[in-house]
């Protein structure tokens, strides 16, 4: 019954989300929602406001920028309402990011098993030994040979596929409902690009994760989602069904991508 | 490790040799000799030539270079013209007075300029943050020598809390304020540079509380540039030192340096050169072995 | 905003400074070296700045001494970039032999407390405001020659440079048509804080006796008999300090500001 009702209503209801950075209005009233267990592509060109939005989601954008209006509702909370310590421990807890630069995400003064234990410890109150094991735990997760050894390596040891594996290990250490994506596989070459997103596939269904999938190549969308939100110049143009979008797209712009993508398929 | 810090031990070698060449010739080479100043002009030619045979003044000035070469490894610098005493004596007597000044300016720099800068950085723009800037370039922009005669005017004419000479808190102010200025802008600048990093916004999308992310992960990526920076930073704690201690009458190596400018004695110049400029490559070598602490990049580089 | 402000503050006390500097002659109510008090005076309407020592007017010195330690600040930072750049590019485009033997010596002026060098040579040879000028040029370009080194390290293998090696360019024109120009800014800014670091070390060599000589005045000469008189005519000391203060600001306002601007790292 109660399990039924949460499948049912939204995890994640975002409504008239504006963000400004001096002079851009970088996203202007965007609104849409996710239920428990969905996927949600957000398509769009470089600069669309993508990230942006996934930010601010997070309430990561950084000063000068400002979320201006609108309410993020997760879990039946409004977000942006939460106080700063609050926010600390819905980020990486409840609501966890993944970034487009592997190369650039982690820090490299850290070996990868204290990255992911540290957020363990914070939020889950585990001592460092049972931390690690988590750690561990989720390197093999994200198939990591020899997890319990690389554990001690350091970032730089890591190839770009396997780094953004220890993202994917990262946000998913503290078992979080929601994940998103921003561009995860747009830094590595194409192979490692299949692997990654096979990866986050099988991860979404072990974990049970919602998630937001943001990408400017509709072949991934099509390929990881069910929901699509076309978003230009900070709105959102079009929405709905993958498949309805790209056989029906609506507004001139997805038509336009769509056939960017097209041509690039063909060449 | 082990054999990359022996490497680096032996490349100091080479190093040494070429500051003690620069060194030598350069005073060697100048016009003038040292002997007018410490002889009666009026003594007879006999009594002078003794005197420069006895400094080795009448070799060629590279077997000059080859004599001091081979008795300053022995750790023997000869003697000062001045007062007779071995080189590596007087430089004794002064060395500690001098660290008593240098060792303690070093740490209370250290000490405030890493908080100081940190919370610049952070609050970026803030009242802190321009003041903080503002006090910094303005100590830039003061030569250190005014701004110890600043504080003793300040200090000893006006307050009357210290005397102007021989009293060890205003040169180490002083000493403090100038190294502090341009350490805190480099501080300031190195976080600035580390919190605009993908990580640091990796690390809060963790959820890390802002303090970790700060103090944990942000620091200690600035620190690796502010390690590399202090061993840079040392030969002007030297220079310093040559100055302050002139003014403050303060009885350590540096002042025996001006000292023995003024007086061509050229044993303890040659002797102080090569002493400071040691203590320096050495903190360098150190700096560099820090640096390997605190990046693992480099560590692992290495091997 | 702000850092514009600041910009075009230190701009405006530089042009303010090299003008009264130049018109030094024209402005001085007295001569850098005109007895005109018995005595040392305090600030007043007459003399601006007091009287020395000696009695010579401060104000009128000061004008005078401007020119000595602009001049000697910029004729320093160009031999300095000179040397740098000529070094640095030869290490940066040749690499190999060059590059190690030229970085060894960098290392080496490096490790030098270059303050006891100069003083060291300053007082080896007779000082005056030539020497002056050298000395402190050839003590401290390897900042600038690291500086364009790296850059030459960075641009040598961009395409456009293989294009003009393609072509049959010269080294020597590849160098300087087409590599330099890159480095520029960061040379520029390199250079307007050299300038700040020269008029610096003038100030403290001439305050030690070892620059510039009296009776030419310079800012730092000016300080070098005012710890005597502390007690009785403190303004001795304050005002050529402020002076090199303001300057040196000024210089390091706007080479911050250049480097903003043209986004230099450093
Ligand atoms: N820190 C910032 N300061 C100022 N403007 C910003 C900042 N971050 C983003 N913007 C602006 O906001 C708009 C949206 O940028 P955003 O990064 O969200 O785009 P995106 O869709 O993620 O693009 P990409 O596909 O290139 O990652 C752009 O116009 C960008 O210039
Ligand atoms: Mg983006």
């Amino acid at each position: 019954m109660l399990d039924n009702n949460l499948k049912n209503s939204p995890q994640l209801i975002v409504g008239n989300l504006s963000v400004v950075y001096p002079g851009v209005k970088a996203v202007a009233n965007v609104s849409f929602s996710l239920a428990k267990g969905a996927t949600l592509g957000i398509a769009g060109e470089s600069g669309s406001g993508k990230s942006t939005i996934a930010l601010a989601l997070m309430k990561l954008i950084a000063p000068p920028g400002r979320i201006t209006s609108g309410e993020i509702i997760f879990d039946g909370k409004n977000l942006l309402k939460l106080s700063d310590a609050e926010m600390v421990r819905v980020r990486g807890a409840k609501i966890s990011m993944i970034f487009q630069d592997p190369f650039t995400s982690l820090n490299p003064v850290f070996t990868v098993g204290e990255q992911i234990a540290e957020a363990v410890r914070l939020h889950q109150g585990l001592g460092r030994a049972a931390a690690w094991a988590a750690a561990v735990k989720r390197l093999e997760a994200v198939h990591i040979k020899e997890a319990e050894r690389r554990a001690h390596d350091y970032p730089h040891q890591f190839s770009g596929g396997m780094r953004q594996r220890v993202m994917i290990a990262m946000a998913l250490a503290c078992r979080p409902q929601l994940l998103i994506a921003d561009e995860p596989t747009t830094a590595l070459d194409t192979t490692i690009q299949l692997e990654i997103i096979q990866l986050l596939k099988e991860v979404q269904a072990e974990f049970n994760l919602s998630v937001i999938f943001i990408t400017h190549n509709f072949g991934i969308v099509k390929a990881f989602c069910r929901d699509v939100l076309v978003i230009n110049k900070g709105s959102v143009v079009e929405t709905g069904p993958v498949a309805a979008v790209l056989s029906r797209p609506q507004s001139s712009y997805t038509r336009k991508l769509l056939d960017a993508l097209r041509i690039i398929n063909r060449e | 490790m082990r054999k990359y810090f022996i490497k680096r031990l032996l490349q100091l070698i080479p190093l040494l040799i070429g500051i003690s060449l620069i060194s030598f010739f350069v005073m060697h080479l100048a016009p003038g000799d040292p002997t007018a100043l410490f002889i009666d002009p009026n003594v007879r030619p006999e009594e002078l030539a003794r005197v420069r045979a006895n400094w080795g003044l009448d070799q060629p000035v590279y077997i000059q270079y080859f004599l001091w070469l081979k008795n300053a490894c022995l750790l023997d610098f000869g003697q000062s013209y001045t007062t007779g005493q071995p080189v590596i004596y007087e430089i004794a007597q002064r060395l500690p007075v001098t660290l008593l000044l240098m060792v303690p300016a070093f740490l209370i720099t250290l000490l405030i300029t890493i908080p100081v800068g940190v919370i610049s950085a952070v609050r970026k723009g803030s009242w802190f943050d321009n003041t903080v800037t503002f006090l910094s370039f303005t100590g830039m922009a003061m030569p250190t020598f005014w701004l110890g005669l600043m504080l003793m005017l300040l200090f000893s004419v006006k307050l009357h809390w210290f005397p102007a000479v021989g009293n060890l808190i205003l040169p180490l102010l002083t000493m403090t304020l100038g190294n502090l200025a341009g350490l805190t802008r480099y501080q300031r600048s190195a976080m600035l540079e580390v919190l605009g990093q993908d990580f640091i916004r990796a690390a809060r999308a963790k959820g890390l509380p802002e303090r970790v992310v700060i103090f944990k992960h942000a620091l200690r990526n600035a620190l690796i540039p502010i390690v590399t920076i202090l061993g840079l930073s040392l030969p002007d704690l030297f220079g310093g030192a040559f100055i302050i201690e002139t003014i403050f009458a303060w009885p350590g190596m540096g002042r025996l340096g001006v000292q023995s400018i003024f007086q061509r004695d050229y044993p303890v110049i040659m002797g102080i050169v090569m002493f400071s400029a040691l203590l320096i490559v050495i903190a360098n070598l150190l700096a560099d072995l820090g640096y390997s602490l605190v990046d693992p990049r480099i560590r692992y580089g290495k091997e | 905003m702000g850092k514009n402000k600041l910009v075009i503050f230190g701009l405006t006390v530089l042009a303010i400074f090299v003008l009264l500097a130049a018109a030094a002659p024209l402005l001085a109510p007295y001569g850098p070296d005109e007895i005109v008090a018995s005595q040392t005076l305090p600030p007043s309407f007459s003399h601006f700045f007091g009287t020395d020592d000696l009695g010579r007017d401060l104000f009128s010195r000061a004008l005078f001494g401007a020119r000595v330690s602009l001049s000697v600040g910029l004729v320093a930072v160009l031999i300095s970039i000179v040397i740098g750049t000529l070094f640095g590019s030869l290490a940066g485009y040749y690499g190999g032999f060059f590059d190690s033997v030229i970085m060894r010596f960098v290392d080496v002026m490096l490790a030098f407390p270059s303050i006891f060098l100069i003083l060291a040579i300053q007082a080896m040879l007779t000082p005056n405001i030539y020497n002056v000028m050298v000395v402190i040029g050839l003590t401290s370009w390897m900042g600038v020659a690291r500086l364009v080194r790296g850059e030459f390290l960075r641009i040598r293998e961009l395409q456009y440079v293989e294009a003009a090696r393609a072509i049959g360019c010269s080294d020597r024109r590849i160098i300087f048509r087409h590599i330099l120009p890159n480095a520029q800014a960061p040379i520029i800014v390199a250079g307007t804080l050299g300038m700040a670091g020269a008029i610096l070390t003038e100030s403290a060599l001439s305050f030690l006796g070892l620059g510039v000589q009296p009776p030419m005045a310079s800012w730092g000469n000016m300080l070098m008999d005012s710890q005597a008189y502390m007690f009785d005519a403190p303004w001795l000391a304050i005002i050529p300090g402020l002076l090199i203060l303001v300057t040196v600001l000024s210089l390091y306002f706007v080479g911050e500001g250049i480097r903003e601007k043209l986004d230099v790292r450093q």
